[in-house]
Order: C-alpha cells, then structure tokens, then sequence
C-alpha cells in the first residue's frame, strides 16, 4: 500500500470529476459529483485504515519534481489525516445538502465544490511550501464563485468581502516564505518544522504568517468577512466553509507558526490571547442578539476558533490536542448546525428566527438532531464539543488562569445564545401557520443527519480513535515548543513523591 | 570577427528585411486582395525566423561569439528569447488581424508589411549593442507602430490614438536622444561596452542626466507610470488586432531594450537608476490598478493591467541581479501568454451582427450564455491577479522570489501588497461575467483560427502549465546569463 500514490489519487479524483460535471448534463452533475466524492471518502478510510499509527511520523509520502523552485510532494501525518478524514467525511453530506436546493447553473456549481476538495485536501497534505501556498490560494477562486453566483441577496459584496481580505492576509505570508526559503535553502515542509530561524527574523515572519491565519481562522477583529460569507452561501458552501476551511488557519498555526517560530510564537502568545478572549466574550455577546439563524452560527464558529487558538498557544499537550479536537468537533457540529438550518430554509426560504416557532410539534425528529448539534455546540459531556474544549482550557489553565477563566464564559455564553436559538426556533408556540405546516426529515436528510449525529457521539463517548493518530505528532510538536515554552502562571508544584502523602492528603481534603 | 560571420548572425534581420520588401512589391502589384495571402507569407518568415534564433537560445549562446558588425548587434540568448516572443505576438496579430478588418473592408496589404518591419525594428532593439543599434531599432518600431494604431481610416476612435500615439511618442524618442547625446558626451562612445566601461566609478552629473532621460523615454515605451498616460487611450483607439500587438510584441522588445541598457551599458552605476526603477515599479503598481476601477471599456482595463504588470516586471529590473532579469524574462512570456488569450477573448466577443463588444456591462451574465468563453475571460482575469493555481502566479512568484533573494523585502512587501488593489477591478469582470443577470449581448459566432489560438493561450495560462516551469526557467537563465556576460 505505501507505494501506491493515494494521495495523489485523491486528489486526481474531485478533479476529473469536475471537468466531467462541466461536460456532462445538467441532471447528472450531481450524481457524478456524489459519486467522486463517495469514492473519495472510501479512499480516506482506506488511508486511515492503513496509516500506521506510532509509526513514521511523515507516512504515504509521494515525491516527484516537476516544477522550478518547488516539487509536488506529498505526506500526511496524524494531524492532516485526520482533516483529511473530516473534509472527505462532509464532502458527500454537501453534495446532500445541495442536491435539490441548487437549481441554476448545477454543472459549475458541483464542478466548484469538487475543485474544492482536491485543493482542501492538497492543503493538508503538501510538504512542499510553495505547492501548499498555491493550493492554499487557490482555494479563493472557486469559494469566490460560489458565494457570488449561488448566494443570497447581498451575496457580491460578501464574495468581494471574502475574496480580498483572505488574500490580502496571504500574499505577506508569500513574501515570508520566500524568505524562509531563501534562508534555509529548501522548501521541505518536513525540514523546516526542524529549521531554527534567527530568533528576530522569527518575529516578521510570525506576523506574515499570522497575517493569512488569523483572517483564515478567522481572528477577532479580522473575522467580519465570516458572518457576510456564511450568511450569503449556500447551505452546502457554508457547511464546507465552516467545516474545513477554517480549519486552514489553524493548521497553518500548528503546521508552520508553531514548529517553524516557536520563540515568536511564545513571543506574540499574550496577543493572541488578548485576541482569542475578546473574540470569545464579544462575539458569543453579539451572537446572543442575532435575529438571522445563519448568522448565529458563524458567529459561534468565531468563538470556537478563539478557543482553537488559545489551546495552541498553551505550549502543552493538552492545549494542542484539545485544539484539534475542537476543529475536529467543531468542523462536524457547525457543519451539522449550518445543514440544520439548510434544512429548514429549503423549506421556508427564511433565515429569520422569528418566522419560525414550535417546529418540535409537526417536526419532531428534525428537532431531536437539531438538540443535540446544539448541545454539542455548547460542550455537553457525552458529546464531541466537550472534549476538545475541556483539554482546551485545561492547557490554557496551566499557562494563564485569568485567559482560562474568560474563555470558560464562552461555555457559558454559549450555551445561552444556543439555547435561546433552540427555544425560539424548536418551543414555543406555532406562531406561523406555514411554518407549522413544514414536513418532518426527509429520506435524503435523514442520511445525512445521522452519520453526522454518530460521528459527534463517537468523539465524545470515545475520542481516543481521533486522538491515538496523533498523539505522536502533537508530542513532537510538544517538544519542539520545549525550548520556548512560557511560564505558567498556576505555578503548580509537583510535589516530592511522599509513600504516604495519600492518606493526609485525603485527610487534609475532609477538612 | 569577419564580415561573413557577422552577416549570418543577423540572418533572422536579414531574412525579415528582404521578405519584407519583396512582399511590399508583391502588395503594389497585387493590390488589397492579396493581403490574406500577404498575411500568410508574413507568419511564414516570421516562423523560418523563430527558428534561426531558436538556436541560440538553447545553446545558451553568449561573449564575444555573439557579436556582429564590431559588437554593435548581438546575437545573444538573451536577444533569441526576446525575439521568440516578438515573432510569436507579432504572428498572433498577423492571424487574428484579416477577420477583425474584413468586416471593415479595410483589410490592406500593408498591415502584414508594417508587422514584419515592426518586429524587425524590435529583433534590432533586443539585439542592440550601441546605443544607435538602439534607436534606429526602436525608430523602425515606433513608425510603424503609429501608422498600425490608425490603421481603421474609417473609425475615429483610431485616427485619435494614432495621432496621440505619434505625438508622445516623438517626444519620448526625443527625451531618449538627448539622454544619448548625453551619454556620448560624457562617455565618449555610443557602444554598450564602451559605456561599461567609461561609467566606473564616481558619474558625473551629465553622466546621470543622461541615465535618467533614456530610461524617462524607455519607460514611455513600456507604458511605465509616470509616462503611462498615452496607454488607455491607444490600447481604447487602435483597431484590437493591433492592441493585441501593443500588449505584447513592442512590450517585449522595449522591456528588453530596457534590460540591456540598465544592466549592459550602465551595469556599473546600478544605484543611480536603481531608486528609480523602483519608484517607476511602485507608482506602476498601484496607477495602474488604481486606474483601471473605474474603466468599463475592456480595452482600457487591458490598458491599465499592462501598466500594473509592468509595475511587477520593473520589480525584477529593481533589483539588478541576475535572477531578477530571469524572472523578468519568465513574467514576459507569462505576460505574452495571458495578454494573448485576454485579447483573443475580447476578439471573440462579438454582438450577433458581428461588432464588437467592448464595454464590461454588456458582458453580463456570459457564463450563461457562452460558457466557455466566459471561463476563458475568467481564468485570464485570475491570472492576471496572480492568483494561483492559474500561471500568472508563476510570473509574480518568480519576480518576488527574486526580490526577496536580493533582500529587497521591503519592496517585495509593498508591491505584493498593492496587488491586491489590482486583484479588485480584475474580479470585477468575473463578477459581472458571473453574477449578474445575463443579457446575452454576445452573439457573434468565432473564427476556428481564434479558437484556436485561444485554446493554446488559455492552456499555456492554465495549471497545466506548471510543468513547463522547469523548461522556460532554464531557458531564462540562459538569456539573463548572456545579459550578464562580463565584457
């Protein structure tokens, strides 16, 4: 299996179908698009299924040098497996999710999703610099059509919006790679996680870098294309948007900020602290006084990547882990939420919360699933949103009590806007007659609601199956953070191993 | 060097000299009705011409083997590159041309003619060793460029541009000429060699008034801002076939011009005309994306990316190394690639009695109605942007990866950050393209030469490309390696 080049054969494959969705008619689009993306998926499991956990750290490595200045090369470890799983896991479910909403212009549309997958899986598998920035970039095109042409009312100046505040954040990190190439003499992934650059060059570096992250992410102050993007795309773009590609930043932060500049990266931690704590307190506040669904949610993703973000800059393991559990988590539970709402627009045609009311009365299975995405939105124990915030804020504690304590409110206010969404939206009365009057899940809804619901009860009953892929990597990545790791504030002591300490100290806790 | 050898290094010349005036005779005897056929025998030679300075190319040909007529003309890789893409826009123009003007009945013979004296006028400006080379070069260039630009008798718009096109022009070539008096003056030589060598050390301030007045008219010639003002205008006047021209071919060749004389002749003073390259680069930069936000008429926007481009090639220049002249050369060809396939498509787009289309609104809604041609347009404007995976981010990464190499990060920063203002009138003509209710304006039916030749246009700009990347650096850093030669 490890000769085979099945990366490159998964990313073979979204292409060619998207050059068949061009050709072939209209009607059948979807299936061909359906079909790619079901072989892609297979083929995801099939990766997953033979990457040999604690084995080599860089596995299914392809290598062929095409081009001047960078090669087409391939490899994954644990953490880009297991993005690779989430984007392969909710490409079908948006094809689903599209498959009767979208009715112009069908051929393009699964054509633009489709080069989507090919380059969100490019992403996370390059280990060359440049192939990962072109594919990185790349993405804009096709996210930029799909906005414009299948979105909503104001959908222009949200693919405007998009389109120039991402690239903007990238095109210094091209300028910084340039450099870091040029400095290190190789665009090797792999070689440069390893490479110590100069600590000052480190700190420009650091900002370009995060100059592209932090509006991928996105960042509070730099999220405001978010809220515009998500609310104008399509039910299917807005799932993939939530659910992959803004796992993009983050990755890009524990793929090249962390192990590439770990002293500016512990360097600029307060910043992205202040950052993360006031994208929790303030979107989580502006999300409570929501009026459009879709909106809602984007905002909720906003605060959840905050969390993302301070779990990185906790320097420790479960801060790391915790963070990707949470992109994990949150790519499934957005995504879910987002397929939520879809749902009952395709219905409606209404985003507005107030247009709807009761719907637990005349759809009571379409609110089961709605529950319980809302409460693994808010972090229910039992649920995959819990794990990955508790080792979150769990390696936040051990660096900064008072970061850890305003992100907790997050928790806290989440739970109040999700829940406020879910009364208005599921309680109450049947204030609207058409709205009463909406026919429960469908055939085609209930298949892609319930490998969502499985999979969000899998992370939280057992995360270890999304955990042991990358435990090794996220334990290197641990120790190349050692040499720059910051202070706690806990200032927690281990104490000098006492044979009997047990017993007073259980006696000691009495009193 | 003997006389025999120096006449078969300027065979390309040769060749385009005496075809030229063999077919001038073919035209006043056969009269308009033979320019089709006048039409093909020009891309012949223009072809039997691409070969005889492929070689050298390839040879990576360069010293003192080079040069013809006392090292006044050279037949260098980095004048085969320069030529390469000279004869290849020069023949584009050559096929797109009949069909635009037959529907004016003002196909003439002498089109062909003034394209094959043109692109010889141009083979002598890359080729130039002297700065007289230079201008008798660039002089056979810019008349027949004037004349090509009001072309359409009948149309206005044409006569305008030719006429504006002449008169900033004449004044450029004179700014040019008085730098050269200059430069004579206090050189004491007109070779390029000559020029090296006198302009070690301490210049004096004549010296450097020279400098600056021939890179002022060299920078009119490439529509570098702030001499970019007569652009708009000509690429919106002149008939499109000939814009076509413009963006590609008398780029090429001035950029080359340009190259030579910064880094040949005044190769040891680098920091007297650095600063301003780099101010030309910038202000390029950002005019010409500035500019073109407003613009509806698709020519015009043309006009103002070729500025901005322009802006990223003189990137390279700036930073006067090596690999800055290579990733110069590599933005060209990318640059002929994509101003190629963006005029073929504005060629193409035509009204359903045949006229064209030329304002931005009126191609609302075309990826319903002419898919294929709206994913064209698309992918041109992308990568124009430079946005990857489309081939017009190999040029800018080239370009910046140069710049960074030489440590100009600030000015890699600065521009690579202004392109995002360019990238904003560029999605413009997608949005329109592709958001917008149709209104189906564009009717008109293509010629199979067009499609052609928008097929391989659009091919050379897509992914695909990439993997030419290794090959057309290879051949860049043969040409930039013969502009370097130490004399």
């Amino acid at each position: 299996m490890m000769g085979f080049p099945i990366l490159s054969l998964m990313l073979l494959v979204p292409l060619v179908a998207a050059v068949a969705c061009l050709v072939v008619p209209r009607e059948q689009a979807r299936s061909v698009a359906l079909i790619a993306t079901f072989i892609d998926f297979v083929l995801g499991m099939i990766l997953w299924a033979n990457y040999d956990i604690g084995g080599a750290q860089w596995q299914f490595t392809e290598s062929a040098a095409l081009f001047a200045g960078f090669s087409w090369k391939l490899g994954i470890d644990g953490i880009a497996l297991m993005l690779i799983a989430l984007t392969v896991f909710l490409m079908p479910v948006c094809i689903g999710a599209s498959w009767t909403s979208i009715d112009k212009r069908q051929g393009e549309y699964y054509a633009a999703f489709l080069v989507m997958e090919t380059l969100m899986i490019g992403v996370f598998a390059a280990q060359d610099l440049f192939l990962f920035y072109i594919m990185f970039e790349a993405g804009l095109i096709p996210m930029y059509l799909i906005i414009g042409v299948w979105g909503g009312a104001d959908r222009i100046y949200a693919s405007y919006k998009f389109f120039l505040y991402t690239l903007l954040g990238s095109v210094l990190m091209l300028i910084a790679m340039f450099w870091m190439a040029n400095a290190a003499g190789t665009t090797d992934i792999p070689t440069l996680m390893a490479y110590n650059f100069p600590v000052h060059a480190q700190t420009w570096l650091w900002l370009a870098f995060f100059a592209s992250f932090a509006v991928k992410m996105p960042m509070w102050p730099v999220h405001t294309w978010l809220p515009d993007a998500h609310v104008q795309a399509p039910t299917g773009g807005s799932v993939i948007l939530a659910g992959v590609l803004l796992k993009m930043g983050g990755y890009g932060f524990i793929r090249f900020s962390l192990p590439m500049f770990p002293e500016a990266s512990a360097q600029f931690a307060p910043l992205i602290f202040g950052l993360s704590m006031a994208a929790v307190v303030i979107t989580s506040l502006i999300a409570l006084v929501q009026t459009d669904m879709k909106k809602l949610i984007a905002y909720s993703s906003v605060a959840h990547m905050a969390i993302v973000t301070v779990g990185l800059f906790a320097f420790n393991v479960q801060g790391l882990e915790g963070s990707m559990i949470v992109m994990l988590s949150h790519g499934l539970v957005a995504g879910a939420l987002f397929l939520c709402v879809g749902v009952i627009y395709d219905r409606l045609h209404t985003r507005e919360i107030d247009r709807y009311g009761g719907l637990s009365i005349n759809m009571p299975r379409y609110s089961v699933f709605f529950l319980l995405f809302t409460m693994a939105s808010i972090g229910l124990p039992g649920t995959s949103g819990f794990v990955g915030e508790f080792l979150s804020l769990i390696g936040i504690y051990q660096i900064s009590s008072w970061v850890a304590l305003v992100c907790t409110t997050g928790i806290i206010l989440g739970a109040a806007y999700m829940l406020y969404l879910y009364r208005r939206v599921a309680y109450g009365v049947q204030k609207n007659a058409d709205a009463a009057a909406m026919p429960d899940l469908d055939k085609r809804e209930w298949a892609m609601m319930v490998p969502l619901a499985v999979v969000v009860l899998w992370m939280g009953v057992y995360p270890e199956s999304f955990l042991a892929p990358m435990r090794k990597d996220i334990a290197a990545l641990d120790a190349r953070l050692a040499q720059a790791k910051p202070k706690g504030d806990a200032d927690v002591k281990m104490g000098a191993a006492k044979p009997a300490a047990h017993e007073n100290m259980a006696h000691g806790g009495a009193h | 060097m003997d006389f025999a050898r120096s006449l078969w290094l300027v065979a390309p010349e040769t060749l385009l000299s005496v075809a030229g005036l063999i077919l001038l005779l073919v035209a006043a005897w056969a009269g308009d009705k033979a320019s089709r056929a006048i039409s093909i025998a020009a891309v012949a030679v223009l072809t039997a011409c691409a070969f005889l300075v492929a070689p050298a190319l390839w040879a990576g040909a360069m010293g003192p083997d080079t040069e013809a007529f006392g090292g006044q003309y050279r037949a260098d890789a980095f004048a085969a590159f320069g030529k390469l893409l000279i004869y290849a826009g020069a023949g584009v123009t050559l096929i797109v041309a009949p069909a635009f003007f037959d529907r004016f009945k003002a196909m003439r013979a002498e089109l062909p003619l003034l394209v094959m004296f043109a692109s010889l006028g141009m083979g002598m400006m890359v080729s130039a060793g002297d700065l007289l080379t230079l201008y008798i070069g660039l002089e056979l260039n810019s008349l027949s460029a004037y004349v090509m630009a009001s072309f359409l008798r009948t149309d206005e718009r044409s006569a305008e541009a030719g006429l504006k096109y002449f008169v900033l022009g004449s004044l450029a070539s004179g700014i040019l000429l008085f730098g050269v008096s200059l430069i004579y003056g206090f050189t004491g030589g007109t070779s390029f060699a000559g020029i090296h060598d006198a302009l070690s050390g301490q210049m004096a301030t004549g010296a450097l008034f020279g400098v600056i007045f021939v890179l002022a008219g060299l920078a009119f010639k490439i529509s570098a801002a702030p001499f970019h003002m007569w652009t708009p205008d000509v690429y919106e006047g002149a008939p499109t076939p000939v814009t076509t021209f413009f963006a590609t071919a008398p780029k090429v060749a001035a950029l080359g011009l340009l190259m030579r004389v910064s880094l040949e002749a005044f190769g040891q003073q680098t920091f007297a005309w650095q600063q301003v390259v780099i101010f030309a680069s910038l202000l390029s930069i950002v005019i010409g994306a500035l500019g073109a936000i407003g613009q509806n008429n698709i020519k015009r926007l043309m006009a103002y990316s070729s500025i901005n481009n322009v802006g990223f090639i003189l990137i390279g220049l700036a930073v006067a190394t090596q690999q800055g002249a290579s990733a110069m050369l590599v933005y060209l060809a990318i640059y002929v690639a994509m101003s190629v396939a963006g005029f073929v498509v504005i060629l193409l787009l035509r009204d359903e009695n045949g006229d064209q289309v030329e304002a931005i609104s009126d191609l609302a809604g075309l990826s319903k109605t002419r898919p294929w041609l709206a994913l064209s347009l698309a992918s041109v404007m992308f990568s124009l942007a430079g946005i990857p995976p489309l081939f017009g981010f190999w040029g800018k990464f080239v370009v910046f990866k140069a710049a960074v190499q030489a440590d100009f990060i600030a000015l890699a920063a600065i521009g690579i950050a202004a392109s995002v203002i360019g990238a904003f009138y560029y999605l413009k003509v997608v949005k329109v393209m592709y958001f917008d209710e149709a209104i189906d304006k564009v009717r008109g039916k293509g010629e199979l030469s067009h499609t052609m030749l928008l097929v391989l246009a659009v091919l050379a700009n897509s992914p695909l490309a990439y993997l030419g990347t290794k090959c057309l650096g290879a051949l860049a850093d043969n040409a930039a390696a013969a502009l370097f030669y130490a004399y």
